[in-house]
């Protein structure tokens, strides 16, 4: 027979899930569960300055793990504040359970001191949630949030606990099995069998790896297909690492900033095969005109993804790792000569990036140096912005689960807690971070917690003065009228950061890059490093929003497009 | 969750008017989780019946609808939510809502 309050069931709970860190910021409504957290030997708390920050690096521990990431936040303002955090969580499919306190029981309902409807708040942006109405419910709760977090396609779980049940008392005979993934059923024969045929018979198919391919660890099986298929590999933004980017078979990532071979061969292709990839108009562009020639193939372990947005002729409902498993002993060893030819006059029509920009004063260059200094088995996290594309297009990312950033959503100020998260999930390997002078601001206390933690992230402040991807959209699509895009005031990010106790550079204009860059990757612990960016460049290519994937502006060889 | 229904090889009529008829744990969430998914996807409701069934821990909730685009969408959504656990559907009116038209055929005033 085991007694116990609420808050210790919890805590004893999360244990046995082997849980080993959790993120979050205690207040009036969550005290029990500090408590009794305070106890535990098991669990490390990280304290977070602000609730999205905590949401984020529970994120950072579950994007580079594949574990769920857990996070706590007392009532009303501590739950609203990581809600966006959560929100991010879901359109990424990211197992996160989030432990937020409540108002007694008794006070729900009346307006109470920080009493917010957080699981009415909460409805649309998880996958699932609870309103914990007695302690005995948590036995059940606990482990079913954690196997509802990791099942099928991931993603977060809230789990609101009133106070007054954290610290009502509980006895029990048994303790539940902690919550873990359930198997889905395979998919369907006879469509592995027409899909088989579907890709034996194609001319020209391209296989597309989206977020799936990664929380399904199915990189291997996805990389087994294209070798022996002979078949060009496109990623969305969620599924870059999946291929090795020096995959001579890998095309990048295709959509809104993809190079522009990538996306005119997406025009031609008469296959469109999605593996864990949900058609997201950033990757699409307008969904009537992609891939206008293509039959599609659609494999996905979420049944409503299928056909929700383009109509799938073969339909794979189930774990992608076992379809493809299935699929590979189906197809047929080819090359593909003539398409693979077609394809290669237009990588070397358009390459991604031109001799001129990767120099390390550019973009593209510093980055490159940034990815030749990273340690072996380190982490790229990114914010939200130019700076985040420029990495995905060029950033040379090795196997899954290496970048961290934020697709769905595109939420800046997911970078530094991201970041922080996944080093404190994976002591000894280096995590680099690229971000946006504007995204930066967005979390920018976090950085208290990274110096207290003493978290191994190499900050990387990309600094436009400006919010960069914004001024962009005003330069292209509304009359260059940049108005409220530039920074009025020039921030020092060096001295704000040692403030908090981090050692910090900034590269002075015309200043040695590379050699300050060097220091950041030999510094122990955080570091961060401010860079000067021009306010005018660009990403490109660029489709604008809205419209068909084939009309890109600018980008590398644009003259030649102009015939 | 770990339902693996094919529903894209079902035709769904163009006909307007069906009812879903959904069985769904009884706990006070569950209404919002339901209409919450209606209003996020942008798909009209017209009407809803719920009552709770034998012990009180499940409920039967009918729901009537009439837009045939997107109700494919719709009841795979409806079929991912843990609280619920059957989804069936209904062509045309269903006596439920039959006895229900008295009610709303003769509008009272308000005074
Ligand atoms: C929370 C949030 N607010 C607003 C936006 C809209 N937005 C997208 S990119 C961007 C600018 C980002 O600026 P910065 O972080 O400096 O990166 P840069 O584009 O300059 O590299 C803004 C405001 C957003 N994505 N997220």
């Amino acid at each position: 027979m085991y007694t116990m309050n609420g808050a210790r069931l919890i805590i004893k709970l999360l244990e046995r899930q082997e849980v080993e860190l959790v993120a979050g910021i205690p207040g009036g409504a969550n005290l029990p569960l500090y408590e009794a957290l305070a106890e535990s030997r098991r669990l490390r708390h990280i304290l977070c300055r602000h609730e999205q920050g905590a949401g984020f690096l529970a994120q950072g521990i579950a994007r580079t793990t594949g574990q769920v990431g857990v996070c706590f936040a007392t009532s009303g303002p501590g739950a609203t504040n990581i809600l966006t955090a959560i929100a991010d969580a879901y359109l990424d499919s990211i197992p996160v359970v989030c432990i937020t306190g409540q108002v007694p029981m008794s006070l729900i309902g009346t307006d109470a001191f920080q009493e917010v409807d957080i699981y009415g708040m909460s409805i649309p942006i998880t996958k699932h949630n609870f309103l914990v109405r007695s302690v005995e419910e948590l036995l059940e709760v606990v482990p079913r949030a954690f196997a509802l977090a990791l099942s099928g396609r991931p993603g977060p779980v809230l789990i609101d606990v009133p106070k007054d049940v954290q610290s009502a008392e509980i006895s029990f005979h048994q303790w539940p099995e902690p919550g873990r993934r359930l198997e889905t059923q395979p998919a369907d024969r006879q469509q592995l069998a027409a899909a088989a045929e579907m890709i034996n018979r194609a001319r020209r198919p391209v296989l597309c790896l989206g977020g799936g391919i990664i929380h399904a660890e199915a990189a291997e099986e996805a990389r087994a297909i294209v070798e022996r298929s002979g078949i060009p590999a496109v990623m969305t933004l969620m599924g870059l690492g999946s291929m090795p980017a020096g995959h001579p078979q890998a095309l990048g990532m295709l959509g809104m900033h993809a190079a522009r071979s990538t996306n005119m061969a997406l025009q031609d292709c008469d296959l469109f095969i999605a593996a864990g990839a949900r058609f997201d108009d950033r990757a699409t562009g307008r969904i009537v005109e992609f891939c206008p020639a293509a039959h599609v193939i659609h494999m996905d372990i979420d049944p409503s993804e299928v056909s929700k947005l383009k109509p799938a002729n073969v339909s794979l409902v189930g774990d992608v790792r076992q379809s493809l498993a299935s699929l590979l002993p189906l197809l047929e060893c080819q090359e593909r000569r003539s398409w693979w030819r077609q394809i290669q006059v237009l990588q070397e029509m358009y390459p991604m990036a031109t001799p001129e920009a990767v120099v390390p004063e550019k973009p593209y260059g510093l980055i490159l140096q940034a990815a030749a200094m990273l340690g072996e088995g380190g982490f790229v996290a990114t914010d939200v912005g130019k700076h985040q594309m420029w990495t995905a297009q060029v950033y040379p990312l090795g196997r899954p689960r290496q970048l961290l950033t934020s697709g769905g959503l595109g939420t800046m100020g997911f970078g530094l807690p991201a970041a922080i998260g996944a080093a404190l999930a994976n002591p000894g390997r280096q995590v680099v971070l690229f971000t946006g002078d504007g995204s930066l601001q967005m979390n920018i206390q976090e950085l208290a917690t990274a110096v207290e933690q003493q978290a191994d992230i190499k900050i990387i402040v990309m600094n436009n003065r400006s919010l960069g991807l914004v001024r962009q959209q005003q330069n292209l699509f509304y009359r260059q009228q940049f108005f409220a895009s530039d920074f009025q005031i020039d921030i020092d990010f060096a001295a704000i950061a040692r403030g908090f106790g981090m050692p910090a550079y900034s590269v002075p204009d015309n200043g040695e890059l590379v050699g300050l860059m060097a220091r950041l990757f030999s510094e122990k612990g955080p570091c961060l490093l401010n860079i000067p960016i021009d306010r005018e460049e660009e990403v490109y290519p660029m489709v604008p929003p809205g419209a068909a994937n084939s009309i890109m502006l600018g980008g590398s060889h644009v003259e030649k497009c102009q015939a | 969750m770990s339902r693996n229904v094919r529903l894209e090889n079902c035709r769904i009529p163009a006909a307007a008017g069906m009812v879903l008829e959904l069985t769904v744990n009884n706990h006070p969430g569950v209404m919002s989780h339901i209409c919450g998914l209606f209003s996020r996807r942008a798909y009209n409701l017209e009407g809803i019946v719920c009552m709770p069934v034998g012990t009180g821990a499940m409920s039967r909730m009918w729901l009537q609808v009439n837009e045939a685009e997107k109700l494919e969408q719709v009841v795979k959504q409806l079929q991912k939510l843990p609280d619920v656990l059957a989804v069936q559907r209904h062509e045309g009116d269903h006596p439920v809502f039959a006895g229900l038209t008295a009610f709303t055929d003769s509008p009272r005033s308000t005074d």
